[in-house]
């Protein structure tokens, strides 16, 4: 466990994405210090192209790009990380006691997990949402439903394989209960890809959510990249910047995550590396 | 210098930057004359399979080639070839086959059809004549219903069925040298005794020069015409197999023969304790696995049928069988791993069939368990203390006496008591063995069973196991039920054994006797299946 | 194996799909509980439209005076007649609306489907062959970037490149209307609209699909029958063609199956961008109309659809793994 980190950040891809997220993590907290001014507030003339004034330019109603960007790091972050933590803890729960118990719990389980899986997910956060209309945490509920059944399906599998395992007879054996079996043999053992695929859930959790808030489905009354993409889309003629701008920040830190869970699953499962 | 079919000179093969030797193979030297088994023995890590490879230029690259000696063959060294003129011999001139028949075929293909390829690859024959060559081959290699066989896709044959297969394709074009990696060491010991009877029977009928590797001195006795001893990337000794094993001359190979369970039965001793400590009576399980939406459809092994034994205080049976017998089945319905279909188990007049989970918490630590594979038996991330102190601790020792005595236990097995704080991945596979039987006694059990516990190490690490096995029985006055697929090895544990097939027991009495007279066809067939059985009785 | 029985494993495997149905259809009912107002005006189209004695029938004909679950098996026997209801919003029995829209999402689903799936494959091969060279490299690295990139966002993007800028395909729609264009020329007009929703929807899969096949081809060659078949004498190439390719293939057949209900999902986004008139621009309007029932209906088809493409993907299967027990 010791060559993690040397070895986890002598890979440049991580350390290119690690920077940038690192950068986002800091405009995100201070994010009411670099734009101390309301993302919703108007404050020059509409569609005013970059300039000294405003970096990123203005938009259809004279609000300032570049405050909208910083302020939308935090909105994204914020909502696909808890999005995140939800359906990984949801995840996990339903996997573990799926894949210890088995019989006829495990049938149920991931019966009730395929059927998550097959349905069209997006399509159902978006019912989800309508429905519940849409807000912060319905936006973060509807995430993390339709993001848990890949987490499942992963600790179930790993769950199984460990199980298997002869320590895991060994502490049967001694005499340790079964709660006490999975939190402190089994579990442990199955970290490195409940890591890996829940890094980059957190990916997909931001794309889901720009998706959402471009359709008009994001939080009211918060500023978010997609959110600013779905205002600028019909004045793609006239301020192409609009549009282009929060969706390269979207597709640098998508990128960046991608790449930081790519190279843990690199270094904690070094299985294709010396191919 | 006519009858050398393949001469290796001074072989180097080197190994990544990374690992913890420069060189897997270390200047060999070694001559494979016509019409000879030539037998490479050696333990793991000796860089014998390494060798293998380098012959036919299939060492896993770029990190691990030769980088050094000749192999010379038919006049040409094969390290000097182009890749075209490597291909040209490979499976024409020289052919291998390998250890695990499970993955050695491509999954998606018949059978037929791959060994069809190597006659496409080489020969101008036409498609006919392919076909019927290819039935020829799955008759040559004793396969039943050649027609029906060449259609088949391996996932529908047995692990015999399949090594016939890779046998008929490095046969297909008779070529002057098999290399044969481990060809046996994946099958059941009856599985074992009918391919060595092919490989050699094949060999005589062709005139083949076959380069055999292995790690079983039996099977050297049972098959080899010369030996080759690999310790290290090096040859240690060699010679006519007689020679060798009658009289080796080197310290390592005089060690390693010294190693070689014989199948001298142990005896019952005279003051041996007629108490009955475990008591299984009519014992049976059934596996069910379902198939289908909750469990629509199952399908049904009866894995134990009927079953009774008595275990005596400080005693021990080895029940010997194959894959499939169940032998494991019956062991973890004893140690309460797998809840019993029928019968009664008791252990000291108390019956622990039957009991739930929790019921049995209070009973487990009189039955404890060594299990098979020490890689994974231990918890890689606890402490091989905490792994130790587990089960007192949970028994209401407190930690730092747990610690303590464990620190004790590890010193009985043989380590060093500071391994409490290293974890197991510092270890190796014999020690963490150690390490599994010290987590077994810490709770100061009865009744150890033992699932093939050194079927998994080295031949020179099994002995020291198995020693240690039965010094820890002797002062500790344990029962062990000890289980395994090799007659020898039980032989050398246990004084009564019980021979499994079928989830029957179909012969069960004192090693000697049975050793004396085996009665059941299956345990005469088991007891012609040892390879290198009359060397084996020779060592006495 | 016996092509007899293969018909036996399409009826199994379609019951095993009822289930499914079921519990979208029960997911469906939950949800319109969960909406604001009662079952009847919700189905009605909540904000209003619906003339009051159509939505005291539906109450009765709902049995919202009864327990939940008679009322569940109310909508179950509705929806099993398909009887979806009728949006009044737009003026139609929701069914019709459905089957009107299907056609333009099918199609584009198709035309994603052979794209990205082809061009994936391709691409991942020839990743593989070029492991550790440069080329090898641009693959990869151009397919983590378009992997990362939000589907509507490439939309907005090729919009802006090839409609606005260079005006070389249409910026919205399925066809020209007011051409009216008959036979072939219709055909060359929808083919001609169709270019960029179809390379939109395409680049991420595509993208997903190369590195899956990339890994996937890396993985089998590193398998004991490679080794077997190099040590016949068989080339490099022949090698893969005749041995890998097809081993490497499935786990990319699976993901393709796994993925329909994403492509479903990415095809409300896209086709509110180019509208396209398909059930995702369906989807949309009536997100926006509040349209409830209709929504639902789109959802109930959507799932429909997959659980359908999913059973192809299994059929499939059967023939590229002989491992499958069809028997």
């Amino acid at each position: 466990m010791k060559t993690f980190w040397p070895r986890f950040l002598s890979n440049p891809r991580v350390f290119l994405g690690l920077v940038w997220l690192g950068l986002l993590l800091i405009v995100a907290i201070t994010a009411n210090q670099l734009a101390p001014i309301d993302p919703f507030a108007i404050v020059g003339r509409p569609m005013a192209a970059p300039s000294p004034e405003f970096w990123l330019g203005t938009d259809s109603l004279g609000r300032d790009v570049m405050a909208g960007l910083i302020h939308g790091t935090r909105a994204t972050i914020l909502i696909a990380v808890v999005a995140t933590l939800i359906a990984v803890g949801f995840g996990t729960f339903v996997g573990a006691v799926a894949g210890y118990y088995g019989g006829l719990i495990d049938d149920i389980l991931m019966r009730f997990t395929e059927f998550f899986q097959t349905i069209p997910s997006f399509l159902f956060a978006i019912v989800l949402i309508a429905v519940l209309t849409p807000s912060a945490l319905n936006l973060i509920i509807a995430i993390a439903t339709v993001s848990w059944p890949p987490i499942a399906r992963v600790v179930r599998g790993e769950v199984l394989t460990v199980k298997s395992r002869e320590f895991v007879q060994a502490a049967v054996l001694a005499g340790q209960g079964d709660a006490a079996i999975l939190l402190k043999q089994v579990l442990p053992n199955t970290l490195s890809p409940l890591i890996v695929t829940g890094s980059l859930l957190i990916a997909t959790a931001i794309l889901v959510e720009s998706a959402l808030s471009f359709l008009g489905l994001g939080a009211p009354n918060v500023m978010s990249w997609g959110f600013m993409i779905g205002a600028g889309r019909s004045f793609l003629r006239q301020a192409w910047w609009l549009v282009t701008i929060p969706g390269v920040a979207i597709l640098l830190t998508v990128l960046a995550i991608n790449l930081i869970g790519e190279g843990l699953n690199d270094t904690l499962n070094p299985r294709l590396s010396d191919l | 210098m006519t009858d050398v079919a393949l001469s290796i000179q001074d072989l180097q093969v080197a190994l990544p930057a990374w690992s913890d030797r420069q060189r897997a193979v270390a200047g060999v030297s070694l001559d494979i004359r016509r019409e000879e088994i030539l037998c490479i023995v050696g333990e793991s890590g000796s860089g014998k399979s390494m060798m293998g490879k380098a012959i036919l230029g299939l060492l896993p690259g770029p990190h691990v080639r030769a980088v050094g000696g000749q192999i010379l063959f038919e006049g040409r060294d094969l390290l000097k070839l182009s890749a075209e003129e490597l291909r040209a011999i490979r499976g024409c001139r020289i052919a291998m086959i390998f250890q695990e028949p499970m993955t050695a075929l491509n999954p998606l293909m018949r059978v037929g059809q791959q060994i069809e390829e190597v006659l496409e690859l080489h020969t101008d024959m036409t498609q006919a004549q392919r076909r019927a060559r290819v039935l020829e081959l799955i008759r040559d290699v004793h396969l039943p219903e050649p027609e029906r066989m060449v259609q088949s896709y391996p996932h529908q044959l047995s692990g015999g069925q399949r090594q016939r297969i890779v046998i008929a394709m490095a046969l297909a074009l008779e070529p002057a040298l098999i290399i044969a990696d481990e060809p046996t060491t994946a099958l059941d010991v009856t599985t074992q005794a009918q391919i060595l009877h092919l490989i050699k029977e094949l060999q005589r009928a062709h005139g083949t020069a076959v380069l055999f590797i292995t790690h079983d001195f039996g099977v050297v006795a049972e098959i080899a015409d010369r030996v080759a001893v690999m310790r290290h990337g090096e040859v240690v000794e060699q010679g006519r197999v007689s020679d060798v094993l009658e009289a080796p001359e080197a310290d390592y190979t005089k060690a390693l023969v010294a190693a070689v369970p014989g199948l001298k039965p142990r005896v019952i001793e005279p003051d041996a304790k007629s108490k009955v400590l475990l008591r299984v009576t009519n014992l049976e399980k059934t596996y069910r696995t379902s198939t289908g939406w909750f469990g629509a459809k199952t399908r049904e092994v009866q894995a134990v049928k009927n079953i009774s034994l008595d275990l005596k205080r400080e005693s021990s049976i080895a029940l010997v069988g194959e894959s499939g017998s169940g032998k494991s089945t019956l062991a973890r319905c004893i140690i309460g791993l797998e809840s019993v279909d029928g019968g009664v188990i008791e252990l000291d007049g108390e019956r622990i069939s039957g009991r739930t989970r929790a019921e049995l918490r209070p009973l487990r630590k009189h039955i404890q368990m060594v299990f098979q594979d020490p890689y994974a038996s231990l918890n890689p991330r606890q402490r091989v203390g905490d792994i130790i102190a587990l089960g007192p601790t949970l028994n209401g020792v407190s930690r730092e006496q747990a610690l303590e005595e464990a620190r004790e236990l590890l010193r009985l097995v043989g380590l060093k008591p500071d391994a409490v704080d290293r974890y197991p991945h510092e270890f190796s596979g014999g020690q963490r063995q150690r390490i599994g039987i010290a987590r077994a006694l810490a709770v100061k059990p009865k009744l150890i069973v033992a699932d093939e516990p050194v079927s998994a190490l080295d031949v020179s690490v099994q002995k020291q196991v198995l020693d240690l096995l039965n010094d820890l029985r002797k002062s500790f006055g344990l029962s062990l039920l000890f289980i395994t697929h090799d007659l020898r090895v039980a032989a050398t544990v246990c004084e009564e054994i019980a021979i499994m097939q079928r989830g029957e027991i179909v012969e069960h009495g004192p090693t000697a006797d049975i050793f004396a007279a085996p009665t059941h066809p299956y345990t005469r067939s088991l007891f012609d299946a040892v390879p290198g059985r009359d060397w084996i009785s020779s060592l006495g | 194996m016996s092509s007899g029985s293969l018909g036996g494993y399409i009826v199994r495997r379609l019951t095993q799909t009822l289930p499914v149905i079921l519990g979208v259809v029960i997911v469906n009912f939950l949800l319109l509980q969960l909406a604001p107002g009662d079952l009847a005006t919700v189905l009605a189209g909540e904000a209003g439209g619906a003339p009051k004695e159509y939505i005291d029938e539906l109450r009765a004909r709902f049995g919202q005076d009864q327990p939940v679950y008679i009322q569940l098996f109310y909508y179950m026997r509705n929806l099993l007649v398909l009887d979806l209801g009728f949006s009044f919003r737009l003026g139609a029995p929701v069914l019709d609306l459905l089957l009107d829209r299907l056609w333009p999402t099918l199609l584009l689903m198709v035309a994603t489907l052979i794209v990205s799936l082809g061009l994936g494959i391709v691409m991942g091969l020839l990743a593989a062959l070029w492991v550790r060279t440069w080329k090898d490299t641009v693959i990869s690295v151009a397919a983590i970037i378009v992997y990362a990139t939000p589907l509507f966002w490439v939309g907005l993007m090729l919009i802006l490149v090839f409609s606005i800028r260079l005006n070389w395909f249409p910026t919205s729609g399925m066809e020209d209307v007011v051409a009216f264009h008959e036979g072939w020329d219709r055909v060359v007009d929808i083919a001609h609209h169709l270019v960029l929703p179809t390379v939109t929807l395409s680049l991420f899969y595509l993208a997903l699909y190369a590195r899956l096949m990339r890994a996937s081809m890396l993985e089998q060659r590193g398998l004991d029958y490679v080794v077997t078949a190099r040590a016949k004498g068989q080339s490099e190439r022949k090698i893969t063609t005749r041995h890998v390719f097809r081993n490497a293939l499935l786990p990319v057949v699976t993901m393709a199956g796994v993925q329909t209900g994403g492509l479903l999902g990415g095809s409300v986004v896209l086709e509110a961008i180019f509208a396209w008139p398909g059930l995702g621009q369906l989807a949309f309007q009536s997100l926006f109309a509040r349209d409830y029932n209709l929504l639902l209906g789109i959802f109930f088809l959507s799932a429909v659809l997959v659980v359908i493409v999913n059973l192809i993907v299994d059929v499939i299967y059967v023939f590229l793994d002989p491992r499958i027990r069809i028997g």
